[in-house]
């Protein structure tokens, strides 16, 4: 026996058991028609005898067997239902394929012929019933892809010798035509005089403009043979990143600098004349015409993809007005708070049923949260519209020459947030293009383009967004912010500062550094006003400057405001709620460690001492504290503060609700929210309750 | 006309594994149990493309490559090699014979019919 004949035997072996398990699984599957075990066992039973099958010789089997697991493939996708039928029909085919097995002429060719036909239309009547119901699956897939969508620049020469190597580069481009829209502009200005030319090489070469979902792993893999030996070139030319407003297009002299094949100086010579660009370009001997086409190729795919993506996104939004999403939202906030009184009462009780109901219903109640206050988020590119005509407006006002960089307007933030930024940040602008922006004579005797910019920008990370407006102006002046907060009895005169602390004075009420009032800023509102917006929407703000080189201001916001994630702690009878994103860690105080502090309230965290409130005293609050109390060390403008309270509860899922008018006064506390038993809990204001501490 | 491909390995369950696939995806299939069997069979055929194993008695797939990249019907015809994961310098061996590509053993089906539709259209 030789070896293929071992493994046949082998084989054959394996086929006998697997047809013994297979028979066992649908005899059990006709009891029970929904077993999805017995589904997927009959299933890889079939999936292996096919498989081996083709493996060792039996392509009868293998060829067999392919429809039937076809169809319970089917089966198993839920495209396709068991019944008596299938199930007698698969019974037979288990013996046909053990009398293919034996060999010799036991077969019964008809009746394999009868189950062909009868599996062979079962596999195609389920693949229409697939098809049909996989087609809003692959809408949706296409609604998606037009938003992740990349448009790649393509430069492929490959080395000359490649016909020799049994590779057709034709083929090449075709298969990179399939992973997306494509257009292809053969390069030919290198094929040499006929006399010169040897006809076995290859000298042609290749743009291609390439829109796809997929990724440049994927195009790299096209060229996975023959990446070595050509010259491969993949740049992402354009994201969906891109928005409507934004004019992302780049024009015909732009791409072609970007490429490297013009230089900007022969770019602003041609501009000088009349005709079209491309046509001068190669009147001029700059460029040859398949650059050029290339280029405009480029340029068109670009502007087609966009409209589209216009298109596309009118066709799958609808329009809600937004105070029926304020109902919305409210209501899950109704029913969060509905639901932790049930879980608690579901503790209470001791019921498992009770217990397996309200999991269920947190369960749920989460993901409800989740995706209602998903739909409040916008993306924060719907803003730059706007700005940009600030900038436009504010420039031409003061005679500066300032262009505006939008990023990230895909970053999504909470509808609200996006509402309540827009004062500060329109503050925070024109303060940049008033004070930062140079006048164009200044920015060139500083050595600096005469144009000036301010980058406005939007990212996210972790749970938190940071927006940030940078400006490459004259800076902060340092020395003239001392003076003026010496001046204004912010500081005394021998204070000795850090850069952040001198910046952060900016952010003090009553400060400016304007020496005269203009038009523009100093229209009432200060820094002051702006730090007190963000810190309204729970975030931070934090500026950084060179002189000279200009300032950058970074807005930490959270991503919504309607609900938050918090810790929940207690203090005497009442219980009070910390918003997470400020808690670092809490730790254990005991009363024997307040005594050894000496009455200064200083926590010893690993060796570091942090200062604490004391948060008892701080609210006046009578009794006497237990004798472990803990300390909850937060986070904030980069410094690390404690708040002493007796115990910490542990994490909490905090509606919040407005206190209304007649608390708006009361610092350190932002708003309150109602727990489970029904009791309502503060929501401290941890940089407030800081700043007054 | 369906394409006719070469199939050259040494091992009777590879060939068949191959050739079963190459066939049910429409192409005409011929096979060799090493290099010099399968030169033996190329003479009279019009081949499209060859897939060869690399370690064969006889005469190895290298050496394969280099033979038929002299015959004058061959200059051309993509040749893919079978490799393993720790062939690395097989598979420049090979590319400097004349290989134009190659397939990593193991591997699905699928794959394969990838990589020759890579070449053979």
């Amino acid at each position: 026996m030789n070896v293929s004949e071992q493994h046949k035997e082998a084989f054959r072996e394996e086929a006998y058991e697997l047809l013994a398990e297979l028979e066992s699984a649908l005899l059990e599957l006709e009891e029970n028609p929904d077993d999805q075990e017995m589904v997927g066992r009959t299933f890889r039973a079939m999936h292996t005898i096919k498989g081996s099958g083709s493996m060792f010789g039996f392509t009868d089997i293998a060829e067999f067997t392919h429809d039937v697991e076809t169809v319970f493939d089917k089966v198993r996708g839920g495209l396709m239902s068991v019944n008596r039928e299938l199930i007698d029909s698969t019974l037979k085919s288990c013996d046909l394929i053990r009398a293919m097995l034996e060999g010799g002429g036991s077969v019964d060719e008809a009746e394999k012929n009868r189950l062909r036909g009868i599996f062979s239309a079962l596999s195609r009547s389920g693949s229409e019933q697939g098809t049909a119901s996989a087609s809003p699956a692959s809408a949706a897939q296409t609604a998606g892809r037009s938003s992740s969508e990349k448009t790649y620049r393509i430069r492929f020469k490959p080395c000359r010798e490649i016909y020799l190597t049994g590779t057709d580069p034709v083929l090449l481009l075709n298969e990179l035509r399939e992973l997306g829209e494509c257009r292809v502009v053969a390069h030919l200005d290198e094929i040499p005089a006929l006399e010169d030319m040897d006809p076995e090489r290859c000298y042609t070469y290749w743009d291609c403009i390439l829109t796809t979902s997929r990724d440049e792993n994927a195009i790299r893999d096209i060229f996975i043979f023959v990446e070595e030996d050509s010259e491969l070139r993949i740049d992402m030319i354009d994201e969906s990143g891109g928005l409507l407003d934004e004019p992302a297009q780049k024009k015909l002299g732009e791409i072609l600098v970007e490429r490297g094949e013009l230089t900007p100086e022969d770019m602003a010579r041609v501009l000088q004349g009349k005709k079209r660009f491309g046509e001068l370009l190669v009147e001029s001997g700059l460029a040859n015409p398949s650059q050029v086409e290339a280029a405009l190729a480029e340029q068109q795919q670009v502007r087609e993809v966009h409209q589209r993506r216009q298109n596309s996104d009118v066709a799958s939004s609808i329009r809600v007005p937004s105070d029926k999403l304020d109902i919305l939202v409210n209501l899950v906030g109704e029913l969060v708070t509905v639901q932790a009184r049930l879980s608690q009462t579901a503790a209470m009780k001791n019921d498992s049923h009770l217990t397996l109901i309200a999991e269920e219903v947190e369960r749920l109640t989460s993901e409800l949260r989740d995706s209602t206050l998903n739909i409040r988020m916008m993306p924060f590119g719907s803003t730059f519209g706007k700005f940009k005509r600030l900038v436009r407006d504010l420039s031409n006002d003061l005679g500066k020459e300032v262009e505006m960089i939008t990023e990230g307007a895909n970053t999504e933030l909470d509808k609200t947030v996006i509402e309540r930024l827009n004062d500060p940040l329109v503050h925070i602008i024109r303060n940049s293009i008033d004070h930062g922006i140079e006048a164009p004579e200044a920015r060139q005797a500083a050595g600096k383009p005469r144009q000036g910019t301010v980058r406005l920008t939007a990212e996210h990370s972790g749970d938190c967004v940071f927006i940030t407006i940078q400006d490459d102006g004259a800076g902060l002046d340092k020395d003239a912010i001392r003076a003026k907060a010496v001046e204004k009895r912010l500081i005394p005169e021998s204070a000795e500062l850090t850069d952040k602390e001198l910046f952060g004075l900016i952010f003090a009420p009553g400060f400016s550094t304007a020496k005269k009032i203009t038009g523009v800023s100093g229209r009432g509102v200060g820094m002051d006003v702006v730090k007190q917006a963000i810190e309204a929407l729970r975030g931070a703000i934090e500026i950084t400057s060179r002189k000279g080189e200009g300032t950058t201001i970074t807005i930490r916001l959270p991503l919504t405001l309607a609900i938050i994630e918090s810790l929940l702690v207690k203090i005497g009878n009442d219980r009070y709620v910390l918003p997470l994103s400020f808690v670092e860690e809490c730790i254990v105080m005991t009363r024997k460690e307040m005594e050894e502090s000496h009455g200064k309230d200083l926590a010893n965290v690993r060796g570091h001492m942090v200062p604490y409130i004391p948060l008892r005293s701080r609210f006046e609050l009578t009794g006497d504290a237990p004798d472990i109390q803990q300390v909850v060390i937060t986070h904030i403008d980069g410094e690390r503060i404690g708040l002493l309270v007796d115990t910490v509860i542990g994490e909490h899922q905090t509606v919040i609700k407005s206190l209304g008018r007649a608390y708006r006064d009361v610092h350190g506390i932002s708003g309150a929210t109602i727990l489970g038993d029904g009791t309502v809990a503060l929501i401290l204001d941890i940089p407030q309750l800081v700043k007054w501490g | 006309m369906a394409h006719t491909l070469l199939i050259v390995d040494d091992s009777a369950s590879m060939r068949q594994m191959v050739s079963f696939t190459l066939k049910d995806a429409g192409y005409d299939v011929i096979s060799a149990n090493n290099g010099k069997d399968a030169l033996t069979k190329v003479d009279n055929a019009k081949i499209s493309m060859v897939i060869t194993d690399l370690n064969m008695p006889e005469m190895d797939g290298i050496e394969l490559i280099k033979q038929l990249r002299g015959k004058p019907g061959f200059k051309f015809i993509p040749i893919v090699m079978l490799t393993t994961e720790s062939q690395d310098s097989k598979k420049l061996a090979g590319k400097q014979a004349g290989a134009s590509g190659w397939i990593v053993k193991p591997f699905k089906p699928d794959q394969l019919l990838d990589t020759v539709r890579k070449f053979v259209k």
